[in-house]
C-alpha cells in the first residue's frame, strides 16, 4: 500500500487513476498522456480537477498551454536510477510556470526526496512505512545548496554575498 | 565453487557447507551443476541477512592435485594483486 | 607524520568557508547514515550501490575501493599528509593516483568509510561524485597558474563548476557519468577533447576573455572526439550554458542500453548541429530566468584564492649544473615557468618496474615535505598519473632531484615511452578482463635504457584492462587493450591515438597478443618508427604519415614465426 505526503503531511488522494480504456468516473481523475490526447476535449469540459501521469520519457513541454488545465501532474520514476523527471519538474515550475501539484510516483528512494523537493515536487506517493518524520529529515540533511533550483532556496553564493 | 563478498569489509568469501570461509583452499567444490546451483540459490536467499553480497559461481579445475580456478580473474581474486604480492590473502592478510 | 624540520605552507588554492565546510560535513553524515542503513538492511545492495558510487565507494575484486576527489588536481601538503595517514591507518599503506587526478585506496572496509570521510573533511577533502551517474571530479591543466602559455588560470572556473555541480538536484541521476575538464591554452594537457564536456578559456576577436565549450567526447567502447558546442560563451553565462548542455543530455539521452547512454552517443545520434540547436534553445530559457548568471565579483572572489604566489625577483634564470643524471631529468621533467628563475617540475610515478600512479604513505609524506620546502606547499596530480611541483626555484632543482632519487621517483621519463598510463586492471578491478599494471612494468623494463628512451622521444603508451578504457588506450600513441579469451588475458594494439590538442582515436591493429608477447610486439612497432622516421617526427607523426601497414607487418611478423 502507498500513502500520499503533501505539504509535509499525510493527505487524502482524491484522484481516481483511470485506465486508458476505462470509462471516466465522476470526480477528479488521473489519466495517461495517451488518454489525455484521446479525450482532451471531454476531460477539459468536465467541471472537476484532472491529473495527468507522465512516464519518464514524456516531456511535459509537449503539453504546451494545456499544462495549466491540470491540477496534478504525476511524474513517474520507473526505476529510481532514471532521473529524467528531475528535469521535467524543474521545467514545469521554472519555465512553464505550473503551480499545481507535482507528485513523485513509482520507484524512488528516501535519499532522492530532497532533490525532488528542490526541483519542484510537492507531493510524494510513498510506501506505508515512510513516515512524516523521515520526510522532514530527508529535507533537512543538507542545510545549504550551491545551485538555484525551483525551490527558490537561497544559494550559498547568495548567502555569502549577504554576509 | 561459490564466492561472495562480506558486506561490512568487502573481504572475499568462499562457500563451505552452509557457511563461508576466507580461503579458496578450504572451501567446497561442487561436483555438478545441480549442487552448485543449489548452493548459489541458498546463498542468494541469504543475502537478505545483509552479511554477504554478490554471490556467484566460478569454475575450477585440478592441477597437480590442487584446486585452481579456470579464469585468471578468480586466481587473482583468491590470492591478491599480482603486482603487490605482499598484500591480500597470498600474504596471509585477512580481516578477522 | 610531519617532519619537524619542515614548516607546513598553505598554498594559494581554494579554501572552504563556513558554508563549504558545513556542506561537506553534512554530506559526510548523510553518507554515514546511508552506510548504517545498508548495514542494518534498510537499504538493499541494489539501492545502496548507486548511493555509494555517488560517494566514490566501489566494491572491487578484493575489497571496497574509495576514490578521493582531488579537484582539478590541486593538493596542499596538509592534504597530502592526510592521504598518507589514511593509507597507513585504514589501507595497506599505499594509494593510487588515477587518470581523473583522484586518489584511490584499494583495501577499504565499509564500516571504516564514515571515519575516513570525517578525516578527509578535516582537510577540506571529500569523495563527492567521484563515481556514479553524475558530474565527476572536474579536471584541469596541471600547469595551471604556472605556465606562460595560458590565457588565465583555469582553476577558478573549475572550482566554480565543482560547486555548481555538487549535489545538483537535477543532475545526480543522469543516464551515465559526466566528466568535465577545463583548459586555458592551445596546448592541451587535460585531454579536453575526450571529455563529455570541456571548457577552454579563449579570447575573442575583440580581446575579450570567454569560454569555448565542447561536448560529446569520450573513451569507453565507442570513442569519440568532442564537438564544439559554442565557440564563445560570455563569462557570466558559462554556468547557464553548462546547465543547458546537462539538461538536454538528461532529457534526451537513451536509458534503455547502458552502453549507449553517454552524451557522446546522443550527440552522434542526432548530430552536432541538432545538439547545438537544442542546447541554444535551453540556454536562452535558462538565461532568461537569470538565476544562474555568474557575477564578476563572484568570479573575482574565487580567483583571488588562486592568486599566484609572490615570486622572488632577481633570481638567475640559468639552469644549475648538477651532473648528467640531473641534466637528463631536466630535459624531460622540467618545464618552463611563467616567472624568471622558476620552473615546473614533473615527478613521474613511473620509475621502470613501479606500479604507475602508486605511492606509499612514506613517499607521500616526503613529497609533502618537498612541497613545503620548494613549491609553496602545493602539488598537482596529472591525468597521466604523475605529480607536478608547480612553482619551484630553478636553483632548488638539484636538491629536489636528489630527494626524488631517494624516493625512487626521479625517473627522467616524462612524456617518454616508460611514462605509461595504466588502469588498475585485473589486479584490482571488478570490471577488468586483463591485467594492465604488469604489462606496463614489463614494457617499462624493456625500454629502461635511458639513451634509448631519449632517442625514441615523445611516445605515449596507455594501457586499459578492458573496453571501459580507464587507461585511455584510444588516446595512446600506442594503446594497449586487455581482452579476455576464455579466461586468458590477451592484449590488442591500438595505434595513432592522441589525447592532446591534436586529438585522434587510435586504430585497432588486429588480433591480440599473449601476455608474454605484447612487450616484444611493442618493441617491433617502435623499431619501425626508428627506421622510418624523418627529422623531428614523433612516433605519432610517423604513424600518421605511414599508416598502419608497416607497423602491423612488423608487429605480427615475429608473433607468427
Amino acid at each position: 500500500m502507498t500513502k500520499l505526503i503533501k505539504s509535509g503531511a499525510y493527505a487524502q488522494d482524491v484522484y481516481a487513476p483511470v485506465a486508458d480504456d476505462a470509462a471516466l468516473p465522476d470526480g477528479p481523475v488521473l489519466v495517461s498522456l495517451a488518454r489525455f490526447h484521446k479525450d482532451r476535449d471531454t476531460l477539459l469540459a468536465r467541471n472537476t480537477p484532472v491529473g495527468i501521469r507522465l512516464q519518464s520519457s514524456e516531456n511535459p513541454e509537449q503539453l504546451g498551454q494545456d499544462v495549466h488545465h491540470f491540477a496534478l501532474i504525476a511524474l513517474e520514476f520507473p526505476k529510481f536510477r532514471d532521473g529524467r523527471a528531475f528535469s521535467w519538474a524543474r521545467i514545469l515550475r521554472t519555465r512553464l510556470g505550473f503551480t499545481g501539484e507535482i507528485r513523485a510516483v513509482g520507484d524512488f528512494l528516501y535519499d532522492q526526496v530532497n532533490y525532488q523537493h528542490r526541483v519542484g515536487f510537492d507531493a510524494w506517493e510513498v510506501p506505508d512505512n515512510f513516515t512524516i518524520e523521515m520526510f522532514n529529515r530527508a529535507l533537512t540533511e543538507m542545510t545549504n545548496v550551491y545551485q538555484p533550483s525551483a525551490d527558490g532556496k537561497k544559494t550559498i553564493r547568495e548567502l555569502r554575498a549577504a554576509r | 565453487m561459490l564466492t561472495a563478498n562480506r558486506l561490512r569489509d568487502g573481504d572475499v568469501l568462499y562457500r563451505k557447507g552452509s557457511g563461508w570461509v576466507l580461503m579458496l583452499a578450504d572451501a567446497d567444490v561442487y561436483p555438478d551443476q545441480a549442487s552448485a546451483d543449489a548452493a548459489l540459490a541458498a546463498a542468494t536467499a541469504e543475502t537478505v541477512r545483509n552479511e554477504i553480497i554478490a554471490p556467484y559461481l566460478f569454475e575450477v579445475r585440478e592441477v597437480n592435485g590442487k584446486i585452481v580456478p579456470v579464469k585468471e580473474r578468480e586466481i587473482i581474486r583468491a590470492a591478491g594483486p599480482t603486482v603487490h604480492p605482499h598484500t591480500g590473502k597470498q600474504a596471509g592478510q585477512i580481516n578477522a | 607524520m610531519l617532519n619537524t624540520l619542515v614548516k607546513q605552507v598553505d598554498p594559494n588554492m581554494y579554501r572552504y568557508d563556513e558554508f563549504d565546510a558545513q556542506f561537506v560535513g553534512e554530506r559526510v553524515e548523510q553518507f554515514a547514515g546511508q552506510v548504517a542503513r545498508r548495514l542494518s538492511g534498510e537499504l538493499t545492495e541494489d539501492q545502496f550501490k548507486p548511493l555509494r558510487l555517488m560517494n566514490g565507494l566501489y566494491l572491487q575484486l578484493h575489497a571496497y575501493m574509495l576514490r578521493v576527489a582531488v579537484p582539478y588536481g590541486t593538493l596542499s601538503s596538509k592534504q597530502m599528509r592526510k592521504l598518507a595517514h589514511i593509507a597507513r591507518t585504514y589501507d595497506k599503506d599505499f594509494g593510487h593516483f588515477t587518470t581523473r587526478t583522484n586518489l584511490q585506496f584499494n583495501w577499504i572496509k565499509l564500516v571504516d568509510v564514515p571515519a575516513i570521510l570525517r578525516e578527509l573533511a578535516d582537510v577540506e577533502m571529500h569523495c563527492i561524485q567521484t563515481s556514479g551517474n553524475c558530474v565527476r571530479n572536474v579536471t584541469a591543466d596541471q600547469f595551471a597558474g604556472a605556465t606562460d602559455e595560458e590565457i588565465e588560470d583555469p582553476r577558478p572556473l573549475a572550482e566554480i563548476i565543482r560547486q555548481w555541480s555538487s549535489l545538483h538536484p537535477e543532475f545526480v541521476f543522469l543516464a551515465r557519468k559526466f566528466k568535465i575538464a577545463v583548459g586555458a591554452c592551445e596546448k592541451d594537457r587535460a585531454a579536453l577533447l575526450y571529455h563529455d564536456m570541456a571548457v577552454q578559456i579563449v579570447k575573442n576577436a575583440q580581446g575579450r576573455i570567454g569560454y569555448k565549450v565542447m561536448a560529446g567526447g569520450g573513451m569507453g567502447r565507442t570513442p569519440y572526439i568532442a564537438h564544439v558546442m559554442s565557440e564563445f560563451v560570455e563569462r557570466e553565462d558559462i554556468l547557464a550554458y553548462l546547465e543547458a548542455v546537462l539538461r538536454v543530455y538528461n532529457q534526451d539521452s537513451r536509458r534503455d542500453n547502458i552502453h549507449k547512454q553517454r552524451i557522446k552517443i546522443l550527440i552522434n545520434a542526432i548530430g552536432p548541429e541538432e545538439m547545438r540547436k537544442r542546447v541554444a534553445r535551453e540556454f536562452d530559457e535558462i538565461k532568461r530566468a537569470g538565476t544562474l548568471q555568474l557575477p564578476q565579483d563572484e568570479l573575482d572572489r574565487i580567483t583571488a584564492y588562486f592568486a599566484p604566489p609572490k615570486f622572488e625577483t632577481g633570481l638567475s634564470d640559468e639552469m644549475p649544473e648538477a651532473g648528467t643524471d640531473f641534466a637528463n631529468w631536466v630535459k624531460t621533467n622540467v618545464s618552463k615557468h611563467r616567472a624568471p628563475g622558476y620552473a615546473i617540475a614533473t615527478i613521474t610515478l613511473k620509475t621502470p618496474g613501479q606500479v604507475p600512479g602508486d605511492a606509499t604513505s612514506a613517499q607521500m609524506d616526503i613529497i609533502a615535505d618537498l612541497m613545503d620546502q620548494f613549491s609553496v606547499g602545493e602539488v598537482r596530480v596529472t591525468h597521466e598519473q604523475n605529480l607536478v611541483l608547480p612553482h619551484v626555484r630553478k636553483k632548488d632543482l638539484p636538491a629536489i632531484y636528489a630527494k626524488l632519487k631517494e624516493l625512487d621517483f626521479a625517473a627522467p621519463n616524462a612524456g617518454l615511452i616508460t611514462d605509461i598510463i595504466a588502469c588498475p586492471g585485473l589486479d584490482y578491478c571488478d570490471l577488468a578482463n586483463a591485467r594492465s599494471i604488469p604489462i606496463a612494468q614489463t614494457i617499462a623494463k624493456k625500454f629502461e635504457n635511458l639513451d634509448r628512451q631519449h632517442q625514441i622521444g615523445e611516445l605515449k603508451i596507455k594501457i586499459s584492462g578492458c573496453i571501459n578504457a580507464c587507461g585511455h588506450h584510444h588516446a595512446g600513441h600506442i594503446g594497449i587493450l586487455g581482452v579476455d579469451k576464455k579466461g586468458v588475458e590477451f592484449y590488442q594494439l591500438v595505434l595513432g591515438g592522441s589525447g592532446a590538442e591534436d586529438a585522434s582515436i587510435g586504430e585497432i591493429m588486429g588480433p591480440g597478443f599473449g601476455e608474454h608477447e605484447i612487450a616484444d610486439a611493442v618493441e617491433r612497432v617502435v623499431n619501425v618508427y626508428i627506421a622510418q622516421r624523418k627529422d623531428g617526427e614523433r612516433f605519432l607523426d610517423t604513424y600518421r604519415r605511414l599508416g598502419m601497414a608497416p607497423f602491423k607487418d612488423a608487429a605480427y611478423e615475429k608473433a607468427a614465426a
